[in-house]
């Protein structure tokens, strides 16, 4: 022990030794993580909610106001989260109690707020690892999860194509159209450009059809032709393509803008909630023009110049578009993809129940005010705080996010944090779900695209019908939250841009300017795009605007774009300048000092945020070496393009791709240590090594989320070969002296609940002692384990069928709902909670608590310990799964020079068609690590070479290609190959033979149909399938067939009258009201029931009988 | 003849693989050899030379068997030497954060240092346990906070009791057992295994049965770390090796098993300490050397090195493991004779 101690201290010292090259540069990333964490992401956007956005939810509904007293009105001065307080008390290990109160003019608390775990309102923020272990929580724990409802709940990040923004996109028949969708506070829609009849047309679901853009035009009040023309464009083949359209504006006769308001007035769409009835067309369609089309335009005092403008840049990107100037966008293309957190999807949530509350609210007020009262009418009391807090905790609960005026509907948003492992834990929190069908088969969205490099894992996505539509974040990746855009567009002005309001459609379009975008909007024109950007970026890295703005110029679209928006991903580069990366040698020796931090070396612009779309306008090298004068930035560290899961893989460059993947999905089922508290975590079902041990070959990756003080497997030594026949198709042959000595030993905790509780009629479950036999003064075998309160007793030995809980429910004579029942009357009977299982189990702890319904709840976790078996599966971090074949003991093991044995004995056949490299280099680092006692790295793009690895065997006489000579155990003479061996770290996976094996003769049946159950749970049979049945018709094995699909199954004895064909009943036929020709034969049940069935259906199925010999 | 004679009796290395791994001098097998047995022959060839015996380790050569009574030896000392260990675990309170099963586990690990020859094996079913088969240990630990030390930090100055090591273990004679043993003949081999760690209010109180048993049925009745054998290397240098490439060779070695000596004012390398080699092959990497040697290995000089736990010293281990061979082919001739005459019986 002390000597480990003594290694990790040393690390530290030299951890913290001076650095005298660039290439320590990684050391950022370990600064980085410290700032930004691991889930910063979600926790940056939670506390950007509840301490901003929040605020302005409330400014944007802030009063209310009654139709019946114009004198009346509620106003909401503040809003604030405050800190969480106990009165939930206590909800089993989390202290944190999710509270939220919001200051009104009496400060009154309106909401309840569910609060993220380590976001700024946490009692869990800013604490030390002694303080955290005071809480009884994991210092490693990430945090960014709700616990609602006793379930930790994660919401899982959304990917969805950005707002606002212009798509020009090719539809099903080929033709070009731009669409947009809006999003703005009260409303989200979508407008499109389209072509038809090579004329341009604004479509929108509100008009009932297509408005040319001619019209468009003139109802936003450009009545004159040419200005329409000039805006759209005045180049030649665009001119030529606006024509026709002006032209079908004359064929309506439209010529005004009142004129064309009135013809859009005409084509809107009725809705029965809009109350319109007071408004003439004319209004309304300059109404649905202001909010509805292209609703994120602001228009102010119906000055609708900024959103014909818009318009008419849709169009002349559709031109554009068709005449080949311009390629159409990808959707697929990540600068195009904005990423929803928790934070916005729960302000999206609570705007509208806020909404809501106002508006009852506003409606008892309505109803109040004019009833003569006594008492002065209190708006306060009328305030139902549940609300908002159930809406809340049932949308995180749920997962089903229903925000009304959106029309939105989404499910699936929130999925219970997966506790299996630490690693699945944190994979858990850095997945990114994609908003499409998972059914489509299409493979776009799927596939990885180039512009996801360095912001998502190539490798952690799920196989099969998720594949590609959920991802996982790399590890540097950063989302950011939303900004104020004011100031950008003082300095963006200040800078030179000329703002639309002052410009014509000919100085708009005209091909010396670029168009700048500020999230989407269009700000103005500039003459020198090259000095805007550079100006820009200049500010931002000396910290005068925020390091998460970007800016890019657009040379195919003549734009230059501005994003401050929240929901776009990047990750921090170093800046080069004159071909020399900013940070120095020194910069990081500072770090390691401590004299330093991240934030500092974005302060001095030495780093920066990059997003993927200004990505594109960079020139990036990945290694120093790479520089050339082009250059502008510098990537940190090649290895952060992959994720947390993929990190845990040694030499994954090495290995084939689809291998990693299979690791990512593999290693969040390996069984280890899920958290530091977890001996006081109560969680349905989790598995725990006996003996975990960091891995021998480590990355810097696994350092860094500290996988290493909370493994999951063992470093078990390999040895390739084949062994016996029981080592086919990946099977694995285990040493059973490994498995005396604690390898592969796992440890099973499950959670067995009763909840005690309490009817209507005032009677109540019970807990009674156990049963006491009078002679023998010992309670029954059942009830052996039981305590005189009824609860078994904690360390006891549970057997099958043996009772945990003897729990006694009511039996309730009278049915009479509400009544009162005498107490002392009430019969009870036995309901016991018992324990099911092949294996017996051990009784850890024993909880009593209650609920939310005030009903007393019975948790008691039982724990089994288990020792591989065969068919327990194992993996190597490679992808590389198999199962235990076969057990031998160590004397049949073959042995080295030096007299070890290995643990495992895997069949070289696993390799060729594998392709897994990285695993033989785990190996001989392994080796190599274990005669240095140390650790060798095995980082991806790095870690230790092959060559130094084998140098230190030769160095420790070993081979130098890690093959020993070794002899066999069984006849005492070498092999006559030399085996590769070495020690691998293994990981045992969840699914484990205890648990699946199954079998029946006889047992349970259903109840409809007398048919045997389903399923292992059931106790089911195994089905005898359709295609098992053919194979037996075909071969003719009819009486197997009898026997397997009647006899066996549902064979019924039915009376069935040969005159009528009905079915009969104790030897009477009661149609026919004989009993002259009723014979008794046998049939499945459930063809009885068939027949039954038709029959109430008004079919009448007949059996005609002919005896067997007179056929 | 020179090469049957390697054929024979050396096992040869190459660059990829290994050669005549296998034992073929039977009778019969060889034209003009007479392979077959007769005591004599084996007392003349048979050699045992102990190279070492230092505390738990023992090295010793056996010279002149063939690969499967080497291994017999092997195998019987990995698995069928008896040992006791600690087998029956009765946990009167262990509120310790160590599990119940894994605890017993571990308890079950230790080596107990105790002469598995003066104890019987418990018969089948048996719980209670005599005491000619049961050696009985006590464990009661409770941790508490030390009161004197104010502001430590290190678990070792704040708590006492803390760290629940072999040394606590006590043992409790079982019928007459104090008579036959001394105080201190029975306690586990090494006292400072830690077994678990509690903290301030953790107790544990346990009652624990040691029995007979051997490796076989579970890797704690062991009595050795590891046994095992390797054969004796032999290096040829196939033609004089002289000065760069004489210093190559021995760099390629492991140390000391070449040296260089003067001849004629030319570096000349010799085999001195073929047995020190670890068989690397490294040679094979250099083509300027690859061709100059040969590698071989005596098929019938086995280097033995038996690593006891330290219950019994591994000299004992090797002539109880000699015992349990003896007793086995004992037994099989009884049963060949009884199958004889079971044969002869029918005949009649």
């Amino acid at each position: 022990m002390e000597s480990i101690e003594d290694i990790m201290r040393m690390d530290k010292e030299k951890l913290a030794a001076p650095v005298k090259t660039v290439e320590d540069k990684w050391k950022l990333l370990p600064a980085f993580l410290k700032v930004k964490g691991l889930v910063k992401q979600h926790i940056d956007s939670f506390n950007y909610f509840i301490n901003v956005e929040i605020k302005k939810i409330m400014r944007a509904n802030e009063k209310i106001t009654s139709d019946a007293d114009p004198n009346f009105y509620l106003k909401y001065l503040n809003i604030y989260v405050g800190m969480p307080d106990v009165e939930e008390g206590f909800n089993i290990t989390k202290p944190i109690s999710p509270h939220e109160t919001a200051d009104m003019i009496h400060s009154l608390a309106v909401v309840l707020m569910p609060i993220m775990l380590r976001s700024s309102n946490c009692v869990l923020t800013n604490k030390s690892p002694a303080e955290m272990a005071k809480l009884n929580e994991c210092p490693m724990d990430p945090g960014g999860y709700f616990i609602t409802r006793g379930a930790e709940k994660v919401i899982l990040i959304q990917e969805q194509l950005s707002k606002n923004r212009m798509i020009v996109d090719q539809d099903s028949k080929g033709s070009i159209e731009c669409s947009v969708t809006s999003s703005t506070h009260e409303r989200k829609s979508k407008t499109y450009v389209i072509v038809k009849h090579s004329k341009y047309y604004l479509k929108h679901n509100i008009f009932s059809e297509n408005i040319p853009v001619a019209i468009a035009f003139k109802a936003m009040g450009i009545e004159c032709d040419q200005e329409i023309v000039q805006l759209i464009g005045s180049e030649e083949e665009v001119m030529a393509c606006v024509a026709p359209c002006l032209e079908e504006c004359y064929r309506a006769q439209v010529f005004t803008q009142a004129q064309a308001l009135r013809w859009i007035g005409g084509k809107i769409r009725q809705r029965n909630q809009w109350p319109s009835a007071n408004k003439c067309k004319l209004d309304e369609a300059r109404d649905v023009l202001n909010t509805v089309i292209l609703a994120h335009v602001p228009v102010e005092d119906w000055n609708f110049k900024l959103k014909a403008v818009y318009l008419a840049l849709m169009i002349r990107r559709v031109i554009l578009t068709q005449g080949d100037k311009v390629s159409i966008d990808d959707r697929d293309y990540y600068g195009n993809k904005r990423l929803e957190l928790a934070g916005q999807l729960l302000s999206l949530l609570f705007e509208d129940l806020f909404k809501k509350f106002n508006s009852e609210l506003k409606k008892i007020a309505d109803q109040t005010i004019p009833k003569p009262r006594a008492a002065q009418f209190d708006i306060l009391k009328h305030m139902r705080q549940d609300q908002i807090t159930n809406g809340l905790v049932f949308a995180i609960s749920s997962g089903n996010w229903t925000i009304k005026r959106f029309k939105m509907e989404r499910a699936g948003v929130t999925q219970v944090l997966s506790r299996l492992s630490y690693i699945s834990a944190i994979g858990m929190m850095t997945r990114v779900t994609s908003q499409f069908e998972k059914t489509r088969k299409v493979s776009g969205p799927r596939s990885l695209q180039p512009s996801q490099w360095g912001l998502l894992c190539p490798s952690d996505t799920p196989e099969g019908e998720a594949c590609g539509l959920v991802k996982n974040l790399a590890l540097m990746t950063h989302i950011t939250t939303d900004m104020n855009e004011a100031p950008l567009i003082r300095l963006a002005f200040n800078l030179g841009v000329e703002d639309i309001e002052l410009l014509s459609g000919e100085e708009l379009t005209s091909k010396y300017v670029y168009t700048v975008f500020l999230n989407g909007n269009i700000l103005g024109v500039i003459r020198d795009y090259k000095r805007l950007v550079k100006t820009f970026r200049m500010m931002r890295r000396a910290g005068y605007i925020s390091e998460f703005v970007s800016i890019f110029p657009n040379h195919g679209h003549r734009c230059v774009y501005i994003a401050s928006d929240g929901g776009r991903v990047c990750r921090p580069y170093i800046i080069v300048n004159n071909q020399q990366p900013l940070v120095k040698s020194k910069h990081i020796e500072e770090l390691t000092q401590g004299f330093r931090s991240f934030e500092d070396f974005l302060k001095e612009g030495l780093v920066e945020y990059l997003d993927v779309n200004e990505e594109n306008d960079c020139m990036v090298s990945l290694y120093e070496r790479e520089i050339t004068a082009d250059t502008t930035h510098l990537e940190i560290e090649p290895f952060t393009i992959l994720g947390v899961c993929a990190g845990l893989i040694p030499y994954p460059h090495h290995n084939q791709s689809p291998r990693n993947t299979y690791q990512c999905a593999m290693g969040k089922q390996a069984m280890g240590t899920i958290a530091y508290n977890q001996r006081n975590r109560i969680d349905t079902l989790m598995y725990l090594l006996a003996y975990p041990q960091a891995p021998l070959v480590k990355s810097k990756v696994i350092e860094l989320i500290s996988f290493d003080k909370l493994p999951a497997g063992q470093n078990a030594t390999v040895a390739v070969m084949s062994y016996s026949g029981y080592d086919i198709e990946d099977a694995l042959v285990i040493n059973k002296a490994s498995l005396d000595r604690g390898f592969g030993r796992c440890l099973v905790y499950r959670k067995h609940a009763v909840t005690m509780k309490r009817y209507t009629n005032q009677t109540f479950d019970k807990v009674m002692g156990p049963l006491i036999d009078s002679t023998t003064n010992k309670p029954p075998w059942k009830h052996q384990l039981l305590d005189v309160d009824g609860i078994c007793m904690p360390g006891e030995r549970v057997e099958n069928r043996q009772v945990l809980v003897n729990k006694h429910m009511p039996v309730v004579s009278n049915p009479v709902a509400g009544a009162p029942v005498n107490l002392q009357s009430v019969n009870y009977k036995e309901t016991p909670l018992t324990y099911r299982g092949a294996m017996s189990g051990y009784c850890e702890q024993v909880l009593i608590t209650s609920n939310p319904d005030e009903a007393f709840l019975i948790k008691i976790l039982m724990r089994q310990t288990r020792r591989p078996e065969i068919g327990d599966k194992f993996s190597s971090r490679h992808g590389q799964k198999g199962v235990c074949g076969l057990i031998i003991p160590q004397e049949d093991m073959p042995f080295t020079d030096l007299g070890i044995c290995p643990d495992i004995i895997m069949n070289p056949h696993g390799f060729p068609s594998r392709m897994t490299v990285g695993k033989l280099i785990e190996l001989l680092g392994g080796k190599a690590g274990v005669l240095e006692g140390k650790f060798h790295y095995g980082t991806a793009f790095g870690g230790d070479k092959v060559a130094d690895l084998s140098q230190v065997l030769v160095d420790h006489g070993f081979n130098y290609l890690g093959k020993d000579y070794v002899t066999s155990g069984i006849t005492g003479e070498a092999c006559e190959a030399y085996i590769y061996f070495g020690p691998v770290y293994y990981q045992k996976l969840k699914h484990m033979v205890l648990d699946k094996m199954h079998a029946r003769a006889k047992g349970p049946r259903a109840v409809l149909t007398r048919q045997p159950t389903e399923g292992r749970s059931r106790d089911g049979g195994l089905r005898l399938g359709e295609m098992e049945r053919d194979c037996l018709i075909g071969y003719g094995a009819s009486m197997l067939l009898l026997e397997r699909l009647m006899i066996s199954s549902d064979a019924f004895q039915v009376d069935v009258c040969s005159s009528c064909g009905l079915l009969g009943y104790s030897g009477w036929c009661q149609y026919c009201k004989s009993s002259k020709s009723v014979s008794t034969l046998k049939m499945p049940y459930a063809c009885k029931l068939l027949f039954q069935e038709l029959q109430s259906m008004n079919i009448v199925p007949r059996l005609s009988l002919q005896k067997y010999n007179e056929v | 003849m020179e090469r049957i004679d390697e054929i024979r009796s050396r096992v040869t290395l190459h660059e990829h693989g290994v050669d005549n791994v296998h034992s073929t001098d039977f009778p019969g097998n060889y034209d003009g050899y007479d392979d077959s047995w007769n005591l004599k022959k084996f007392e003349k060839k048979f050699k045992i030379d102990v190279k070492k015996l230092e505390g738990d380790e023992l090295e010793f050569d056996m010279i002149g068997v063939d690969a499967a009574i080497a291994n017999a030896f092997r195998r019987i000392l990995l698995v069928e030497v008896p040992t006791m260990a600690i087998e029956k675990v009765f946990m009167y309170n262990n509120t310790s954060i160590i599990q119940d099963e894994v605890l017993a586990h571990r308890l079950g690990l230790i080596p107990i240092r105790a002469d598995p020859r003066l104890f019987e094996y418990r018969a089948e079913g048996d719980t209670e346990g005599t005491a000619e088969d049961t050696i009985e240990f006590h464990l009661k630990v409770k941790c508490s906070r030390n009161k004197e030390v104010k502001d430590a930090t290190d678990p070792d100055e704040m708590y006492k009791d803390h760290k629940v090591t072999t040394k606590y273990l006590k043992w409790v004679p079982v019928g007459n057992q104090s008579e036959i043993f001394k105080e201190g003949d029975i306690k586990p081999v090494h006292d400072d295994i830690l077994i678990a760690k509690l903290r301030p209010g953790q107790e544990m109180d346990i009652v624990m049965h040691c029995v007979k048993g051997i490796g076989k049925d579970h890797a704690k009745f062991s009595p050795v770390a590891t046994a095992s054998y390797r054969l004796l290397p032999e290096i040829i240098l196939k033609q004089p090796i002289e000065d760069e490439l004489a210093e190559k060779l021995q760099k390629v070695f492991s140390p000391g098993v070449i040296e260089i000596e003067q001849h004629k004012g030319k570096k000349k390398a010799k085999v001195v300490h073929a047995r020190r080699d670890m068989c690397s092959r490294e040679v094979y990497r250099h083509d300027e050397l690859k061709d100059l040697v040969k590698l071989n290995r005596v098929r019938d000089h086995f280097i033995f090195s038996v690593e006891s736990t330290g219950i019994l010293p591994p000299d004992v281990l090797v002539c109880e493991a000699i015992k349990v061979l003896m007793n086995k082919t004992k037994t099989f001739l009884n049963e060949l004779q009884e199958a004889e005459i079971g044969v002869s019986n029918k005949n009649k």
